[in-house]
């Protein structure tokens, strides 16, 4: 059974140790820095854990409701969501999905959106699964 | 996109059956379901049997039946065995040319995101919810 609460401090360690043994990439600094920003932070920011009934955190979502970025509407941004892979097609990454989706919901947006490495076929189908499709914009990006 | 007639037949057969995995339906009967000609459609699903996504088959009348993962299978798994792979089409005149490259840089853009979306959509996403 997974449980999807909000974000605490102590729960660092155990969200930094999951994102590098997913990404290969230690980022602690930047995850306290999330933690700090959007665990407890004001309203339309969110950052969520799942857990097991024995407290082990088997993943996070983080995300805000942004106005008018890029000249869009309000809508409900998805920043980072990481399933530990031993607890994958178990529910956990859709329940944080929609705990997420639900809490945009209630602040009267109407659409959640994200940006992907269009390689990561993964995390892709991910989404995909929950309902998402191509959004209005087009990211575009230039070397400098 | 215009996807050729065998891939388009592909998808829609793939589809049909993995409503149903215990459903067994002839070429004759997905033809009569979209449209389509019999023959066309036996071809195609002699090569998703031969790819071991469908079981079945022999002849007109016989029926087929949905035998992979629909959550595994991908629109661009089934793509694949009717449409070029991008990177192994055969070079266009003038390709190399300083025009040609430049355009074709911009196709290639073109492939990479149509093949993510296609490789990002399950059978099972596309049946849940058909977009």
């Amino acid at each position: 059974m997974i449980e999807i609460r909000p974000a605490e401090p102590a729960d660092l360690s155990a969200i930094a140790a999951l994102d590098a043994r997913l990404t290969g990439q230690a980022k602690a600094v930047y995850w306290q820095d999330m933690l700090a920003r959007y665990a407890g932070g004001p309203p339309e920011r969110h950052f969520l854990v799942a857990e097991t009934s024995r407290g082990v955190l088997v993943g996070f979502v983080a995300g805000e409701v942004r106005a008018w970025e890029f000249g869009q509407p309000p809508a409900g941004w998805v920043f980072a969501i990481q399933v530990d892979p031993r607890q994958r097609l178990k529910g956990a990454g859709s329940a944080l999905f929609d705990a997420l989706a639900a809490r945009f919901k209630a602040q009267g947006v109407t659409h959640v959106r994200t940006l992907i490495d269009r390689k990561d076929h993964l995390i892709l189908s991910f989404f995909r699964a929950q309902g998402m499709t191509a959004g209005p914009s087009l990211q575009l990006d230039k070397v400098l | 996109m215009k996807l050729q007639t065998a891939t388009r037949l592909g998808l829609y057969a793939i589809l049909e059956l993995a409503r149903d995995p215990n459903r067994t339906l002839s070429a004759a009967e997905l033809g009569e379901r979209f449209g389509v000609s019999t023959h066309s459609l036996a071809k195609v699903l002699g090569t998703l049997s031969a790819a071991g996504f469908v079981q079945g088959g022999r002849g007109a009348s016989g029926g087929y039946r949905f035998t992979g993962n629909r959550r595994r299978i991908t629109l661009m798994d089934i793509v694949a065995l009717f449409e070029p792979a991008p990177g192994r089409r055969a070079k266009e005149p003038g390709e190399d040319t300083e025009i040609g490259s430049a355009l074709q840089r911009v196709l290639t853009e073109i492939d990479e995101i149509a093949e993510a979306t296609l490789r990002s959509v399950s059978l099972e996403t596309m049946l849940r919810r058909p977009n």
